[in-house]
């Protein structure tokens, strides 16, 4: 064999290895969906958004408790965390740009994106259950705005980055203040970049379960009062799932491929906006 | 009237930016301070005593240290060189009209939470390892593949990030002398990412040590180091997951604290030095 031949021979068996571990990993991955979907169609009916949860073996028994609260904790993180997010990315890139201050910011928000959320559930349990007395909604409302505002912060500040600086030189030319110049010209520029990080930011943290676990902690009942416990799709998920009773299990699964569905949703229309401003 | 509105523009945007320094800031402080009650009773015996008895009070964390490091090991080594392996793929070999399919459908299960990962493994793998090694099917050995399974998605898609800044110039010189696929990717694009593919690997271990759902459903939460890994085991997340809302003694709760504060400075340092160290020239170059 010629050393050519080696070559070519020797990348085959590589390429050829690659395109089977990549095979495997998509199989897997689509196992997963498959299950998933298969498992959650099976267990999807109306009773699940009308009824509350009941004890195992009650017919009537649903989610109701908790789309409402998953929607409560993740509309008002949102609600606070995505100003809070945005503004502060504003000032990363309007006003800090290459200091000091703004880039060990940008740091520290890169890192605890990708820190242990279960780590600010403990956290939110010392400063706000502990105080408290008891689990409550807002404490899972604060931990969620907590692994929010980091991701919405940098995307923000790399979105509005990308806006020509020529553009607000413009608008100060014209003698506008900063404030102006950033809300009706950066802003603007940077609308679909920062709609997708937002969706992206909400996606990330309607599927966070760790952080709720001892802080909105769970509620079998319809509850919408932030100061008392509050159910979440994903904590219900987690107690339902490891439950030994199937209709709980089934509860599980149904919970699963809504909060999945909403999160792939959120993210496919991030993707779609940013895409059709790319044309 | 526009200059005063300028400033308060100005002024609250900095407040928020410093806010999120002084939450984490916060984080650490009061973690430490709901620790110290379990660092001054336990000392140092917490990071080596293998025996956690809440009932009689004594706290040794070295199980769930040693598990969260095995499990992530087992994870990384079986999700490494998958990932690298899709991250050839989708960079040098699959074609051009699949690239994109491939690649978005990667990222959108990084995006689907790591519960249903947990829920899937509980159902769908555990059976599966109890057929084949006996025992429950519970233990490090599934939570190692369920994580493995639950960091791919993430880890291949950062690394084909990183294979991606390989300038397309230089990988067509290359084809050009006659390389091989095999040739590009050995000696252009692993010598050119070599950073950013290093931090993109240290980065899914970061994220990995902290992650709680996917293993918690499937770990077992047996506090006993095993030389055997089909064995049900735990965590530092695990442990934390199943014992905060059961904790009755004020020192039983300073222990979990303590396991949380372990937990989030190994990964933080873990993030960091991915992060500032491996990802910087990337991130620069955005």
């Amino acid at each position: 064999m010629t050393e050519t031949q080696k070559r070519v021979l020797i990348s085959k068996i590589v390429m050829v290895l690659s395109t089977l571990s990549a095979l495997i990993g998509l199989a897997f991955l689509f196992w997963i969906l498959y299950v998933l979907v298969t498992n959650g169609i099976d267990a999807i009916n109306w009773d699940i958004f009308l009824y509350e949860g009941a004890p195992p073996g009650y017919a009537e028994s649903g989610l109701k408790q908790a789309l409402i609260g998953q929607l409560i904790l993740v509309g008002v993180a949102s609600l606070i965390g995505v100003p809070l997010g945005v503004l502060g990315g504003t000032y990363l890139s309007e006003y800090g740009q290459r200091s000091r201050l703004a880039e060990t910011i940008r740091d520290i928000s890169d890192i605890m994106m990708s820190a242990p959320s279960i780590v600010i559930g403990a956290f939110v349990y010392a400063v706000v259950v502990t105080p408290m007395g008891h689990f409550s909604g807002w404490a899972g409302v604060i931990a969620l705005t907590i692994i929010m505002v980091p991701i919405i912060l940098r995307t923000t500040d790399d979105m509005l980055h990308l806006v020509p600086g020529t553009l607000r030189e413009a608008a100060f030319a014209l003698g506008a203040p900063k404030y102006k110049v950033i809300i009706q010209v950066v802003y603007r520029g940077a609308k679909a970049g920062v709609l997708t990080g937002i969706l992206l930011g909400v996606a990330r943290v309607g599927g966070e379960t760790a952080p709720l676990l001892f802080t909105s902690f769970n509620d079998n009942f319809m509850s919408t009062d932030l100061m008392e416990p509050m159910a979440s799709l994903t904590v219900t998920m987690f107690n339902y799932a490891t439950s030994p009773y199937e209709d709980w299990q089934q509860l599980g699964w149904a919970a699963a491929f809504i909060l999945s569905m909403f999160i792939l949703a959120l993210n496919i229309i991030g993707r779609l906006i940013i895409m059709k401003k790319g044309k | 009237m526009t200059m005063l509105f300028d400033k308060i523009f100005a002024h609250s945007t900095r407040i928020i930016a410093i806010t999120v320094l002084l939450v984490v800031a916060a984080i650490f402080t009061i973690l430490f301070q709901e620790s110290l009650l379990s660092i001054q009773s336990n000392g140092f015996a917490f990071l080596s005593d293998t025996k956690w008895a809440p009932n009689l009070e004594k706290f040794g964390a070295l199980p769930s240290i040693m598990g969260s490091i095995i499990s992530t090991f087992l994870a990384m080594i079986l999700a490494i060189p998958v990932a690298i392996g899709v991250a050839i793929f989708l960079s040098e070999i699959a074609y051009e009209r699949l690239k994109a399919p491939i690649g978005i459908s990667i990222e959108l299960l990084a995006a689907i939470p790591s519960v249903v990962y947990g829920m899937w493994g509980l159902f769908y793998f555990v059976p599966i390892v109890r057929d084949i090694f006996g025992g429950m099917g519970i233990g490090m050995l599934t939570a190692g593949i369920v994580l493995s399974i639950m960091i791919l998605p993430f880890m291949a898609a950062v690394t084909r990030d990183a294979m991606n800044t390989t300038p397309d110039i230089l990988k067509e010189s290359a084809y050009a002398l006659g390389a091989t696929k095999w040739n590009v990717v050995k000696d252009v694009i692993i010598p050119y990412a070599k950073a950013g593919i290093i931090g993109s690997l240290i980065l899914a271990l970061g994220r990995a040590i902290g992650e709680t759902m996917a293993v918690t459903f499937v770990m077992g939460n047996v506090h006993k180091i095993s030389m055997d890994i089909t064995q049900p085991a735990t965590s530092i997340p695990v442990t934390l997951a199943n014992e905060f809302t059961e904790a009755d003694s004020d020192l039983y709760y300073s222990s979990l604290f303590e396991l949380a504060l372990i937990l989030l400075v190994i990964s933080f340092v873990i993030i960091a030095v991915a992060k500032s160290y491996f990802l910087r020239r990337t991130r620069r170059t955005s």
